[in-house]
């Protein structure tokens, strides 16, 4: 079995995801080699490398990859990709835009949103919203599969030493170009990533009100998200939503609050070790799920909340 | 210019689904089915563009049983002028899908594809990449803005961290998101109307095209389930159970 793992990051800094996606790739068995395709990446690359299990690291270091611009990236794993048995990808937004392209291209039917190996070409992954897991058999030559996160434990970013192999590829379909990007700043941290998510829904009634969530999740060092509710009504931006379409999380402690608790939420932080809801309707669904519900008010229960931790 | 659109059938959002007690499918036999929503978004889009007099024409196309002509006859309702379903009994795959359209598109020559980021069935997110892949067109995905201008597409996407804008060459595939646009409802004269639009019928073997899967599902299951919570009367119990019962919290 020889493994190319695709890597998330921002030409300088490997994300988190990656190792994720190495433990995956880990639970398949094989050599595993990492992708960094970046513009000015070696700081990247030289991240990866360090990644426990990792053998190799693929640098393709080119203006054309800079921003992962999925037109030109696909090409480059489709190319080098064949000679491999598995490419992993992680469900990030990135991966989800290249992966089907670079299986198109290799005309495999690629795998999304695995959350277990089972085999070397079996996997598990949820379909509708999560409400059913399928087991899946692939019988491509090469297994084309995006990995969620939340269902592999990372490996350590430290302790490998493989080697680094610049890669003098270059793809450049030269039929996109990418124009800006609008990156949220926060210093909290990232909803994936968090070790406590506190989301608001439509119950938080605008905007504004979110700073009652934002208080707490300092108090916590916790990260803020939203239902698709606060999402479409404007209240905050669509990189905080969680759900079936939106981000999936699952941290040690989940609080929802004024969230009613739709099948598509649900799919995005059912995982969760600990769920919290406060919600003022005690028929909520989102109660049903929730191993510690609270039936108040938000307006009373988060700022009574804030000044108890 | 014209604008093809791609429409699925599937069970509808509000209903849950779940695993037949032998585990070999999902129990959907009686489920109430509706166009995917992402697609109806695509749809609205494509309506949009013609009502501003940047498209002409918009063809909606759907793979899947003859009932997916319903879901055909919704997006005309909705402003598509005409309609193609590439009939077949069996669960096609993202990749099988592409290539139906490629052929469709080989066709149609059409300027802009629009179509939905993910059906909530198969959840897969695939389609609108491989029919990129197979056709050579630039993607713009998870679009939350959409602007044609000078022969390119200016597309927003909703990308984990925020908002990427990419400039991509026509023709091109754009894949919905949420926030594109919010679609309208379907009037009644529309909708008579829509029931006399053409709607041509072809299969994936007219086309050319190989279906046979690739990926066979072996077994279906509920997902674990949670167990029942407790309710806390007020905050201060809240927090001494997560303190110390759950020890998420310190």
């Amino acid at each position: 079995m020889s493994i190319l793992v695709i890597a998330e990051h921002d030409n300088a800094s490997l994300n988190g995801a990656t190792l994720n996606v190495v433990a995956a790739a880990k639970a398949i068995g094989g050599d595993i080699e990492v992708l960094v395709a970046g513009s000015d990446c070696a700081a990247a690359g030289d991240a990866a490398a360090k990644v426990d299990g990792v053998s190799k690291v693929l640098v393709a270091d080119n203006a054309a990859y800079g921003h992962q611009l999925a037109e030109n990236v696909s090409l480059l794993v489709a190319e080098i990709g064949k000679n491999y048995t598995h490419i992993l990808f992680p469900a990030t937004s990135n991966g989800k835009n290249i992966a089907p392209r670079a299986a198109a291209l290799l005309d495999v039917q690629a795998i999304s949103d695995i959350i277990s190996v089972e085999s070397a070409d079996t996997f598990k992954r949820p379909i509708y919203a999560g409400n059913v897991i399928a087991t899946v058999q692939s019988s491509d030559a090469v297994k084309v599969l995006t990995v969620r996160g939340t269902a592999f434990d990372g490996v350590a970013a430290e302790g490998g030493s493989a080697a680094v192999e610049a890669l003098a590829s270059v793809d450049d379909a030269g039929i996109s170009a990418f124009v800006g990007e609008e990156l949220a700043k926060s210093d909290r941290p990232d909803l994936t990533a968090a070790s406590i998510v506190i989301s608001g829904g439509r119950g938080m009634q605008n905007g504004d009100n979110f700073e009652m969530l934002y208080k707490v999740a300092d108090k916590l060092g916790a990260a803020v998200g939203a239902s698709r509710a606060a999402v479409d009504a404007g209240f905050v931006p669509n990189d905080m939503q969680v759900g079936q379409t939106g981000k999936i999380v699952a941290p040690d402690l989940y609080v929802a609050v004024g969230i009613s608790g739709a099948i598509q939420h649900l799919a995005g932080m059912k995982d969760s070790k600990v769920i919290v809801a406060i919600n003022k309707d005690e028929e909520a669904p989102i109660f049903q799920v929730a191993d510690y519900g609270l039936v108040a008010d938000l307006f009373d229960a988060i700022p009574e909340l804030e000044n108890s931790i | 210019m014209k604008i093809l659109v791609a429409v699925k059938r599937v069970v509808d959002y509000n209903v849950k689904v779940r695993p037949k007690s032998d585990g070999t499918d999902v129990d959907i036999a009686n489920a109430k089915m509706s166009i995917n929503p992402f697609c109806e978004i695509a749809v609205e889009e494509a309506v949009r563009l013609k009502e501003k007099g940047v498209a002409t024409e918009i063809v909606a196309v759907s793979m899947g049983p003859k009932q997916s002509q319903e879901q055909i006859r919704t997006a005309m309702a909705l402003g598509a002028d005409r309609g193609i379903l590439v009939e077949s009994d069996e669960a096609l795959e993202p990749l099988a899908i592409a290539k139906c359209l490629k052929a469709i598109i080989a066709n149609e020559s059409p300027d802009l594809v629009i179509m939905g980021k993910q059906s909530i069935d198969g959840d897969n997110n695939q389609t609108g990449q491989m029919l990129g892949a197979l056709t050579s067109m630039p993607q713009g995905t998870f679009a939350s803005e959409v602007e044609v201008a000078d022969g390119k597409v200016k597309v927003t996407r909703e990308v984990d961290g925020g908002l990427q804008t990419v400039e991509l060459n026509l023709p091109a595939i754009v894949t919905t998101d949420l926030r594109l646009n919010e679609p309208r409802y379907a009037s009644l004269p529309n909708i008579m109307k829509a029931k006399k639009k053409p709607l041509d019928t072809t299969t994936p073997a007219d086309l050319g095209v190989d279906v046979s899967p690739r990926v066979q599902t072996l077994k279906v299951e509920p997902p674990a389930e949670r167990q029942a919570g407790i309710k806390v009367a007020d905050v201060a119990e809240l927090v001494d159970k997560l303190k110390n019962e759950a020890k998420v919290i310190s």
